[in-house]
């Protein structure tokens, strides 16, 4: 491919017309490249700059870029603030949302990659389409399913004359809303990984007697793991930033903490307190990330090539 | 071992079948609640009525919501489609320089929370100066859904013979030519999945609409507003229309995609 990129079969016929080529075909993936580039660093980039400089202003203030304070970490560090509690909350659900789209997602991605056939094409679009829906709507039809009179708690009454357990409210409802809504972003990266796993690898492993716990663990998560670890990358990131599902799955019984970040923004109006807690998220999101981009990279040293 | 194989088998597709009907009992859930008759939604529904979905057809404020929605659904759309056409190019048609880390870069707003990429715009907006309307919306929506569309585009471009332009120019076609006769009906596949994903994901969105919007409110707020405070089954009639619509744009793409790599393959 690097070959046609930089030198082009007419290189021995015309070399002064080819120098100029190359010399475009050099620059061209950077010029193709600088829209992207240009909206990044004013959508992206320049944002949180600018949260960075907030959580570094006086506490209640708009004075952004001129003031220079660390109250704002003091005050989120001072053993009387419970905002740690947030912080805690939202990183435990990502987690067991984690674990637990691990298990939901594997034999559905296991299907996809190597089962479902022609019918896969048709089965991802029915994995792919709720992302299409407004999150709130989907979530809001849970509260419809299990709220007192809804769904669940009308047919238990009419069929076996019970009441329907009351999960609405509760932690558990909003795991579950969590591994819900983020179960395509577990899902494909997945079926992606274990589709990379060549099946005459597991053909010739059968052949030489290996059991199926022996080629599961030996064979395909050990090369479907790259996958693996961008949907868990992906699901858990994104899982700790959520916050629809503690609002209307949760009813508010538990604050996460881009909860706490949206109530410093709106009902406290302390800017830079909100600023200051996003960007302790944003560290903690980094380190998860590098952490984890630094672990696909060994797998894939040792797993694959 | 051939037994337990179907066995596997069958366990598999009940999972997924499984599954695939918890995905759409909220959606169920939502057109059940607003085909009753009654304000407040109770199950089994005791009397059924298509009132609540004249009076949201009729509404005023709702009509007003959805063309905001529609206009910032397409000012993204076509604007997405054109940047993350070339950062696709970029992404993975050409070897330069900086593409391994470019390729990473373009991930980066994808792995980010939108809820607080919301409140950074807001607090960018803000410092620069900027008013919020639908205008800044777009370009909330841009940050996220032009990396996706990169994504989306790139994957048709992995497949694509750079050799084909080579061949075009070295025939004498020149840049306009080769870009009009010979990248863009290759690439159209890609391109249109990716305009499909903008105006979708769009449309669908939230986190980034409530900070960014301003005075203009989309559909997503607007449901948001009155699932917190002062429900209606207008609230549900309005989630199921807006899924219908979604659901009718995505089969109207994929409809025109299948003709597109039909004609494709027979080399027209």
């Amino acid at each position: 491919m690097s070959v046609a990129d930089t030198a082009s079969p007419a290189a021995a016929v015309a070399p002064a017309v080819v120098n100029e080529r190359q010399l475009r075909l050099l620059s061209a993936g950077a010029r193709c490249a600088l829209p992207v580039a240009i909206l990044l660093v004013l959508g992206f980039v320049a944002p949180l700059v600018t949260v960075i400089a907030y959580s570094f202003a006086e506490p209640r203030s708009f004075t952004v870029f001129r003031t220079f304070t660390l109250e704002n970490f003091a005050s989120i560090f001072d053993p009387a603030n419970t905002v740690w509690m947030s912080f805690v909350w939202s990183l435990a659900l990502a987690a067991f949302t984690v674990a637990a789209l691990a298990v939901v997602a594997y034999p559905i991605a296991y299907g996809l990659a190597r089962l479902f056939g022609r019918w896969s094409g048709l089965v991802s679009v029915l994995f792919v389409f709720p992302l299409f829906i407004s999150e709130n709507v989907r979530l809001y039809g849970w509260v419809l399913f299990f709220i007192k009179g809804g769904v669940l708690d009308g047919t238990l009454k009419t069929l076996l004359d019970g009441a329907g357990p009351e999960v609405l409210f509760t932690p558990g409802a909003i795991l579950f809303g969590m591994v819900y809504v983020y179960l395509p972003f577990m899902l494909f990266p997945m079926t992606l990984g274990l589709s990379l796993v060549p099946r005459d690898l597991v053909e010739a492993a059968r052949d030489l007697g290996a059991s199926r716990l022996q080629i599961w663990r030996e064979i395909e998560l050990p090369l479907a793991m790259p996958g693996i670890m961008v949907g868990m990358l992906l699901t858990f990131v994104l899982a700790v930033g959520a916050v629809a599902e503690a609002k209307v799955l949760g009813g508010q019984s538990i604050i996460v903490i881009t909860h706490d970040i949206e109530i410093a923004f709106t009902y406290a109006q302390n800017w830079p307190l909100g600023s200051a807690l996003a960007v302790l998220l944003m560290l903690i999101i980094a380190a998860v990330t590098l952490f984890a981009l630094s672990k696909l990279d060994l797998d894939r040293i040792l797993g694959r090539r | 071992m051939e037994q337990s194989t179907k066995r596997t088998k069958a366990l598999i597709a009940a999972w997924t079948a499984f599954v695939v009907v918890a995905i759409y009992m909220p959606v169920a859930c939502g057109a059940l609640a607003s085909v009753g008759k009654g304000r407040y939604f109770t199950f089994p529904i005791r009397a059924w009525s298509s009132d609540w979905w004249t009076r949201t057809l009729d509404s005023i404020e709702i009509g007003q919501l959805v063309r905001t929605s529609l206009l910032i659904a397409a000012c993204v759309t076509v604007v997405a489609v054109v940047i993350g056409f070339f950062g696709a190019l970029a992404f993975a048609r050409y070897q330069w320089l900086g593409r391994r880390t470019f390729q990473k870069i373009v991930l980066l707003p994808i792995f980010f929370p939108q809820p607080v990429l919301g409140l950074a715009l807001l607090l960018w907006f803000n410092a620069i100066g900027v008013p919020l309307s639908w205008q800044t919306a777009v370009v909330a929506h841009l940050v996220w859904i032009v990396p996706v569309v990169t994504l989306v585009i790139a994957t048709q471009v992995y497949s694509f013979d750079p050799t084909l332009e080579e061949a075009a120019f070295d025939l004498g076609a020149s840049r306009w030519q080769v870009m009009r006769e010979v990248t863009l009906p290759i690439l159209w596949p890609g391109i249109w999945s990716g305009a499909l994903f903008a105006f979708l994901l769009s449309w669908g969105n939230f986190p980034l609409s409530l900070y960014t919007t301003g005075a203009d409110s989309t559909v997503p707020e607007w449901l948001y507003a009155k699932m917190v405070a002062g429900y209606t089954p207008m609230v549900p009639t309005l989630g199921t229309m807006s899924t219908i619509g979604a659901a009718l744009a995505l089969m109207f793409g994929w409809i025109a995609l299948t003709v597109a790599r039909r004609r494709q393959q027979s080399g027209g």
